[in-house]
């Protein structure tokens, strides 16, 4: 990768610069009549150690498809995926995932939500790591609502509790599938910003995945644009606005100029299918 | 700022004094509802007997119901309660048993759902009024054979609901215990099971009533005591107003039973009430 990352921050353990690394992938699904479904087809690209980078593509390209083959979760019918120099053969702790609905467990309390994965995993969860939990929830500005049930919070707050889940394991590599799609604009807007803290805090490879572009562009530090059916890289974009981002942002001339670039990308696509 | 609230507050304050008594009253209404409802369809059956003089063979009385509580001596009373009762319960419980870990099974395992299903269904079409005479034919004349028949009549609805509420799991919780690799043991006790118990409950509701059904058939077929044996003899004597209150107490049983299980739900998971707001 000839991004330039700083890895020095922070530092503790020693880490191969390239994180994600998709080795021409391709991913063919078989459908109920027996035909079959190329969802992603020679897709090559890599993330860097705590690159942030946006996958963005209209619907159908395969973009949750290729987070489920970095969590392990689907095996690739051609190509191969690695993580730090690794095939990804079945699912691995260095990998936190955030799904587009909260999908927090509606028995437990917001800190027992942040502590599930422990407990699912190993059955029982010491005093030191419901701790960890109580320090992520800080993290993630819920630090007064530990007690709550999941009933009780909103869309964002609830999304915040999936985020505090996510990194518990401390992974190094965070997924998120369209994690604020389901939010209004305002809770949108302000949970980016939050992210982007977050990120900052605790510095990972996050893959992003969205269809919204300004989304992509005020979190970013690289888009891969996909293309549909099959999805493949279509463009992948440097976005070189100044960090920290902030509301300026958004009225950055080159905000403006990558946002319609990618806009006729994803639009002349259309017309191409 | 204050303008606004003085102009948002002066409806409000006009309103207030026929409200201020209407309020109360209305909310003492609604609560009462049910009850004057009761109260009033009793006091109408009462008067339509008595007006039009209906026979008490043909339809007795709300009065000569209560009195005919008192021509059976309590203690057979509770012989004949607690005979049903036990039937009704053991079946049910008996039913809850293997429904629960069947319905489980059903939505986990393709192989049991495409080779058990048919067969529960079948089962389940075989009206079991119609069965009821059989199986005290084959299981003889101990609690048993009724048992059998309370526990035919509720566990399919417990079956259904268990195995529908673990396949309605949301995908994603089945992938975040995938990608944590936790097993398949942990994924149905912590994930799948939990996630089923509001469809288990309802059902576990619905099978109180059956299971009160089952066990008055069972004793209409073949039994010496029950209430359901207790209606069926008083009726052949036209002892009607003693079955009528033999049909009292398997209500108020029925109700018990339905309220019991609420209560459970309600202390051991008040998330899964209807009215907890799991956002679902």
């Amino acid at each position: 990768m000839t991004e330039s990352v700083d890895v020095s921050l922070n530092d503790t353990k020693p880490m191969p610069l390239t994180a994600i690394r998709f080795n021409q992938v391709g991913q063919i699904f078989e459908d109920a009549k027996g035909g079959t479904i190329t969802a992603i087809q020679d897709l090559s690209f890599e993330i860097a150690h705590r690159e942030f980078v946006a996958v963005l593509g209209p619907s159908g390209c395969g973009k949750s498809t290729l987070l489920r083959q970095i969590a392990g979760l689907l095996h690739p019918t051609s190509g191969s995926v690695e993580i730090f120099g690794r095939a990804v053969t079945e699912p691995r702790d260095e990998i936190g995932i955030v799904f587009q609905k909260p999908t927090l467990l509606p028995w437990y309390n917001t800190r027992d939500n942040v502590v599930f994965p422990l407990r699912h995993k190993y059955g029982r969860v010491s005093k030191s790591e419901f701790e960890r939990a109580d320090a992520l929830l800080e993290l993630v500005g819920l630090k007064d609502f530990a007690g709550s049930m999941p009933g009780q919070l909103s869309g964002g707050m609830q999304q915040r509790v999936a985020i505090a889940r996510a990194l518990l394991l401390d992974p190094d590599i965070l997924l998120m599938d369209e994690p604020f799609s389901a939010l209004d604009a305002l809770t949108r807007d302000e949970m980016s910003f939050e992210l982007l803290r977050i990120w900052s805090n605790k510095p990972k490879s996050v893959l992003f995945i969205t269809h919204s572009i300004p989304e992509a562009l005020l979190l970013a530090d690289r888009i891969i644009v996909m293309s549909a059916r099959p999805g493949g890289v279509r463009e992948i974009i440097n976005v070189d606005l100044p960090r920290p981002r902030s509301m300026n942002t958004l009225t950055d001339p080159r905000f403006s100029k990558m946002s319609n670039h990618i806009r006729e990308q994803l639009f002349t696509k259309v017309h191409h299918a | 700022m204050p303008d606004l609230t003085k102009t948002a507050s002066m409806p409000n304050r006009h309103s207030s004094t026929p409200a201020r008594f209407w309020k109360p009253v209305l909310g003492w209404l609604d609560r009462l509802a049910p009850g004057l409802t009761f109260v009033g369809v009793l006091a109408v059956w009462q008067l339509g007997v008595y007006l039009f003089r209906v026979p008490i063979f043909l339809l007795p009385a709300p009065s000569d119901i209560a009195a005919a509580a008192f021509e059976t001596e309590w203690w057979l009373w509770g012989r004949h309660i607690w005979a049903t009762l036990r039937v009704a319960l053991e079946g049910y419980l008996l039913a809850t048993v293997i429904a629960i870990p069947l319905g489980v099974m059903l939505a986990t395992s393709r192989l049991l759902s495409r080779t058990l299903y048919p067969l529960l269904i079948v089962i389940q079409s075989m009206p079991v009024v119609a069965i009821a005479p059989i199986i005290v034919v084959t299981l003889g004349s101990s609690d048993l054979p009724r048992i059998v028949i309370t526990f035919l009549i509720t566990f399919f609805p417990i079956v259904v609901s268990t195995a529908t509420g673990v396949a309605a799991t949301p995908p994603e919780l089945i992938e975040l215990s995938r990608s944590l690799r936790a097993g398949r043991g942990r994924e149905i006790t912590q994930i799948r099971l939990p996630f089923a118990l509001p469809y288990i409950f309802s059902a576990l509701k619905i099978s109180t009533t059956l299971a009160v059904v089952g066990a008055v058939v069972a004793e209409f077929v073949a039994a010496d005591q029950g209430l359901g044996y207790f209606i069926a003899i008083s009726t052949s004597f036209f002892r009607i107003p003693s079955a009528f209150m033999g049909l009292v107490i398997l209500v108020v049983m029925s109700l018990g039973l339905f309220q019991l299980v609420v209560t459970v739900q309600r202390i051991f998971a008040p998330w899964s009430l209807p009215t907890g707001g799991t956002g679902h």
